[in-house]
């Protein structure tokens, strides 16, 4: 074990709070300026302001900024686990580190083919954010998932690189992939080729969405079976929602948790498995041969 | 009249939400199935068991696409529509 030096230790705490912080901020952001309702109320992200733009206001909504607290918190993350990272010297969170670039790895190696390693990162970039931003609804903040834009600019950047990729084969190839197996399929071909991020954003959102209406709505339903059933007792003992207490604990579990976690693990394997079933290798070199000898001909 | 008028737009619109919803047996089904050939191949190679879940689950997840347009659907029939076809209601009153 080597000596922790002050620097690397201060480092240590200032990576820390930089972590814990941003979910502070958030949670005071929410008691401070989201009004509460007195009633339960299903209601999308609080729009904080609004700043005029030429072409339509542009919206400033808790779920963007909850989206970027959890970005800094986890970039700090990120610089935690790898602050004094060595060769051969085993930190416990060094273990953590390699582990988990080890996996991500392996399963983009698995899915997408040797080709598309780089890809490591931005796969575990998605699945990270998307599984934090979930799972801040157990702090009681407004999960950034359950904000279709936030959801609908990810699928976008997917869609992006599905093009490209099937751009690399060269614009006429791209082309040409519409009109299979038949010409007058084409409309289908585009339709199903728009359909991909508008699914993949609705799965995502629609998931997350409904597991946040669905707690509600056994919230509301349980604090009137309280006051229905202990309506009777004297002062604030009949207003208190005592059936409210633990019960929905159980349902966050399968909402929250296991829902959250399932939808970002789907979400990055739908990006690994769309961008690498859009791009073909053989056809790749094959063009590529075909350049080199147009090129050493002339 | 016009509370009239806006009380069968919200009607309809709480009906159609829940007509929307009736798509939710297809996946139920759906997932059902795969649940149920998943378990078989579990049963009939144990050792293949991580491999099956991770297909499973991922099956499962595209299979319930549809069931959460439907989701969506509702959801805006419920709580944006009826503020959209009012306000287009009262303007085309006035």
């Amino acid at each position: 074990m080597p000596e922790k030096t002050t620097a690397f230790k201060v480092r240590d705490i200032l990576f820390l709070i930089m972590t814990v912080l941003p979910i502070v901020c958030g949670i005071v952001i929410r008691v401070l300026f989201v009004p509460s309702s007195d009633g339960i109320e299903i209601s999308g992200a609080h729009i904080f302001f609004n700043m005029d733009f030429p072409v339509s206001p542009l919206i400033i909504s808790e779920a963007q900024v909850n989206s970027w607290l959890v970005m800094i918190s986890l970039l700090f993350l990120c610089l935690y686990l790898t602050n004094g990272i060595k060769e051969n010297i085993h930190t416990k969170r060094q273990v953590i580190a390699e582990w988990i670039v080890e996996t991500v790895e392996k399963l983009v190696k698995d899915n997408m083919g040797d080709y598309f390693t780089g890809f490591a990162p931005f796969v575990a970039a998605i699945m990270a954010l998307s599984a934090f931003s979930s799972l801040m609804s157990l702090t009681g903040m407004f999960p950034p998932t359950s904000d279709l834009n936030i959801v609908a600019g990810w699928a976008f950047l997917v869609f992006i690189l599905i093009t490209y990729y099937k751009m690399k084969c060269g614009p006429l190839h791209y082309l040409k992939s519409f009109a299979e197996p038949v010409p007058f399929l084409a409309p289908l071909n585009i339709i199903s080729e728009v359909a991909t991020p508008i699914s993949m954003a609705f799965r995502h959102y629609g998931n997350i969405l409904s597991g946040s209406v669905i707690s509600v709505l056994i919230a509301a339903a349980l604090q009137g079976l309280t006051h229905l059933v202990l309506g009777w007792l004297p002062g604030w003992l009949g207003e208190f929602p005592f059936l409210r207490v633990g019960i929905p604990a159980f349902l966050s579990l399968y909402f929250d948790l296991f829902s959250g976690l399932l939808q970002a693990f789907i979400f990055a394997m739908l990006t690994m498995l769309y961008i690498g079933g859009a791009f073909s290798l053989e056809d790749y070199i094959a063009r590529k041969q075909k350049k080199i000898k147009t090129k050493s001909t002339t | 009249m016009l509370e009239l008028a806006i009380g069968i737009m919200l009607g309809l619109c709480a009906l159609g939400a829940g007509c929307a919803m009736i798509a939710g047996i297809g996946p139920g089904i759906g997932e059902g199935n795969a649940v149920a050939k998943a378990c078989e191949a579990i049963g009939r190679q144990p050792e293949s068991r991580s491999a099956v879940t991770t297909t499973m689950l991922m099956g499962c997840a595209v299979a319930e696409t549809t069931g959460l347009y439907a989701l969506v659907i509702a959801i805006l029939l419920i709580f944006v529509a009826p503020g959209r076809f009012v306000d287009i209601l009262l303007a085309a009153i006035k």
